[in-house]
């Protein structure tokens, strides 16, 4: 048994908490948000020279392997740090929805405008009324002779408002919670009937509602065979689902160290309010979870390596994500009551990455949904 | 045992519902159910409306022009202003700082200032807690020499809600340092438009600058402006926070909110063909929610049934204050469950006034997650839910 990283692991280690430590504190990230496109291109192409593109695709699609305990140590840093680079969209999902569907010709097309950082994705999955299930989709994919209308509504589109091109969940055939008929669509972001609505996320990365009106492309835009998308598409967004799981985890981490330290600064009654009792506790609480969630994000990043079962893998999947929702709840919640006023304020990185882990609590299922398919499964 | 209303408390409870529904405008109410915050012209009015009821100060005794209700009658009255989501009158003035004045202040203080709260013409707000004096208050440092008839006030307020609607501000000033510090504190009335005193927004998670940061510099007070005994403001601001104590259970907002959540979750899909109503997991949650309401509104009307026979509000009320929050911050919960994804675009402008934009997701549900963020607060403001059980382990259990 050994839980230690390899030699190349800790480098990739080393080589993001050096960026997020040099590159990456509040005021830089503030600026960042608050630029047109809500992130950096810039960081975007050292990302690439730096290799990190390259992390989440196999050694024959000319990645670094596509391990999920590379993916994870890298997303645990980026949520220390509160990374809003649509690093998930574009490598977890559009990169891992072509790698998965993708003819050998979409690969060689994409996957290395993707590695060197020219390519952006986003993928539309979610609905207004799909909630967290992948397989309900009642946008339609029309196919006539070579060509495919495209129309419906898409909600929750990380990175929507800057990606080149959107992949689009759409469906074929059947009824709305059908397993069978869903396709994967590649979209021209600037195609004609494609309407884009951006926002800023409540954890500070941009997204977008996007809407499909009669939005033509053809069959060789489709990734994979007419309607089998719905494994590959659930075997992705697991996937993207561990990597929030462990931004969560790097996130809750760097909440508890704040609070410790905080609690060692902050007097009231002429002592630090972390010789309280009733605080230490709560704060050896909140270290507990943070423990039971980096033990569980490693289960599942370790399985998923592992194992070639895929029940098995969707169950430490869902796991996972039940059980960070329930950290989340606790040492983000805590955090800000033991920083008291001061917790609330947008001036201060806490509260930040408060909001950080609430959005990352409900992305790609909140506890309810994963502890229900975990039982289910 | 029992806790059934006489006839005439039915009868007041079926008049208080009657003047709600023909008075509070029905457009508050809409922006109310949209979580749209009221703007201040639109507090004052509404405030002037049960101004002109003579409704406007039920914790007042008659002879300010308070109701005169009895502890089940205002009970009755904020039930009915909970349930139809009309807003309580900004606490600051009527029920912070005016029974201070009726307690400790001058009859000319009195003649003053009382009036013009009562009828809502001058807004007030709370200088209590500063950067380093928070749950521990009597540690507060902001300064107030006399100087002729005045007083020459230095320092800085914070956590101070509404300021920037605030003509007037009640202040603790420190005028000793010399002694215990609970000792040194006095009580002091300060008009806001001043020379010297500035104001800083602070900006909270859900993008809204609720709270100030208010700076004093060399701001001259009259000293006419102090209530009571210089170095007594301790014991007056204890009267203060026993006021702020009543009436925070929320139970009537809570049923209100149950009520929503029930109607959302029948409205929201589940993503399998049913909806959330339909998921005996959120369900279950719900559940629980009812469970705590109901026990709690027993707590409250046991309180109340004591204060009825006599008795002071007691450090049981701190019970109220917990679990309240504790309560209503669960419920924050179930509404961001339900939203889901439509919570994720964080748009406070779109729970502005006379917001014009395009609106994203539905009813209300892009605000969950601001009014998650915001209701944190719950918890560590008027005495932090720590104080509270330092509170109950002190007063009650004797630890």
């Amino acid at each position: 048994m050994d839980f230690s990283y390899t030699q190349e692991q800790k480098m990739l280690q080393e080589s993001v908490q050096k960026f997020v430590q040099k590159s990456y504190d509040f005021d830089t990230r503030n600026k960042i948000m608050a630029s047109e496109r809500g992130y950096s291109e810039e960081n975007w192409q050292l990302f690439a020279e730096l290799g990190w593109l390259t992390v989440t695709f196999s050694e024959a699609d000319g990645g670094l392997g596509g391990s999920a305990v590379d993916l994870i140590l890298m997303m645990d840093e980026f949520g220390k740090a509160m990374l809003v680079e649509p690093f998930i969209p574009t490598t977890v999902l559009g990169g891992g929805l072509i790698s998965a569907l993708g003819s050998a010709q979409q690969k060689a097309e994409f996957i290395p405008q993707i590695m060197e950082g020219r390519l952006q994705l986003a993928c539309a999955y979610a609905e207004p009324s799909s909630r967290y299930n992948p397989g309900s989709v009642a946008t339609t994919a029309k196919v006539d002779g070579d060509s495919v209308t495209i129309d419906g509504i898409k909600i929750a589109v990380l990175n929507g408002s800057n990606a080149n091109k959107l992949l689009v969940v759409a469906r074929e055939s059947g009824a709305r919670t059908d397993r069978e008929g869903i396709s994967v669509f590649m979209v021209d972001a600037d195609a004609p009937g494609v309407s884009i609505q951006a926002f800023t996320n409540i954890d500070g990365k941009m997204s977008a509602q996007v809407s499909f009106e009669a939005v033509e492309v053809t069959v060789a835009a489709r990734l994979g065979v007419a309607g089998g998308a719905i494994g590959a598409l659930e075997t992705v967004i697991d996937r993207a689902t561990v990597a929030v799981c462990a931004e969560a985890t790097g996130a809750l981490e760097a909440m508890l160290q704040k609070t410790v330290e905080y609690s060692k600064v902050r007097k009231q009654f002429g002592t630090p309010i972390g010789t309280f009792q009733a605080l230490q506790h709560r704060m050896v609480d909140m270290f507990i979870e943070c423990q039971m969630a980096r033990s569980i994000i490693i289960r599942a990043a370790m399985k998923l390596d592992s194992s070639d079962d895929e029940i098995e893998k969707a169950r430490v999947v869902s796991a996972a994500k039940s059980r960070l929702g329930k950290a989340i709840r606790k040492v983000s919640q805590e955090a800000i009551q033991i920083h008291g006023g001061i917790g609330m304020t947008d001036e201060l990185d806490v509260g930040h990455l408060f909001k950080c882990v609430t959005a990352l609590a409900m992305m790609f299922g909140n506890i309810d949904y994963h502890t229900a398919r975990f039982a289910e499964l | 045992m029992n806790a059934d209303f006489t006839a005439e408390e039915l009868a007041f409870e079926g008049e208080v519902r009657e003047f709600l529904s023909s008075e509070f405008p029905s457009e508050y109410r809409n922006k109310a159910d949209a979580n749209i915050r009221l703007s201040k012209d639109e507090l004052v009015n509404w405030q002037k409306i049960l101004y002109r009821k003579g409704w406007a100060a039920p914790n007042w005794p008659q002879e300010y022009g308070g109701t005169g209700w009895s502890a089940t009658q205002n009970y009755i009255f904020a039930t009915e202003m909970g349930l139809i989501g009309a807003p309580e009158p900004v606490p600051f003035g009527m029920k912070m700082v005016a029974p201070v004045i009726m307690a400790y202040g001058s009859d000319e203080q009195k003649q003053r200032f009382l009036p013009d709260i009562l009828e809502s013409n001058v807004w007030w707000c709370q200088g209590y807690s500063e950067p380093n004096a928070g749950s521990d208050l009597a540690s507060l440092k902001m300064s107030a020499v006399r100087d002729g008839d005045d007083y020459i006030v230095n320092g800085s307020k914070t956590w101070n809600t509404l300021g920037q609607y605030a003509d007037w501000i009640f202040c603790l000033v420190r005028t000793d340092n010399s002694v215990k510090k609970q000792e040194g504190i006095s009580f002091l009335l300060i008009d806001m438009h001043s020379a010297g005193v500035s104001l800083k927004p602070i900006y909270l998670l859900d993008g809204y600058p609720e709270v100030n940061e208010i700076f004093f510099d060399e701001v001259r007070v009259p000293a006419k402006n102090l209530i009571g005994e210089e170095n007594k403001g301790w014991t007056y601001a204890k009267l203060l926070l026993t006021h702020e104590r009543t009436n925070i259970s929320g139970v009537p907002r809570g049923k209100r909110r149950l009520r929503a959540l029930k109607q959302i979750a029948s409205d929201t899909d589940d993503g399998f063909g049913s909806n959330m109503m339909g998921s005996s997991m959120f369900k279950n949650k719900l559940a629980e929610a009812e469970i705590e309401l109901q026990a709690l509104e027993y707590v409250e009307l046991r309180t109340l049934a004591a204060l009825s026979v006599g008795k002071a509000p007691g450090p049981e009320s701190s019970i109220l204050k917990i679990v309240g929050t504790e309560l209503a911050q669960k419920m924050d919960e179930l509404f961001v469950e339900l939203a889901a994804y439509n919570c994720l675009p964080f748009l406070p402008e779109q729970f502005e006034d006379g917001f014009q934009g395009n609106s994203v997701g539905p009813g209300t549900a892009a605000s969950s997650a601001l009014v998650y963020f915001n209701n944190r607060k719950l918890s560590i403001f008027g005495g932090s839910n720590e104080i509270q059980r330092n509170i109950i382990s002190k007063a009650v259990l004797g630890l």
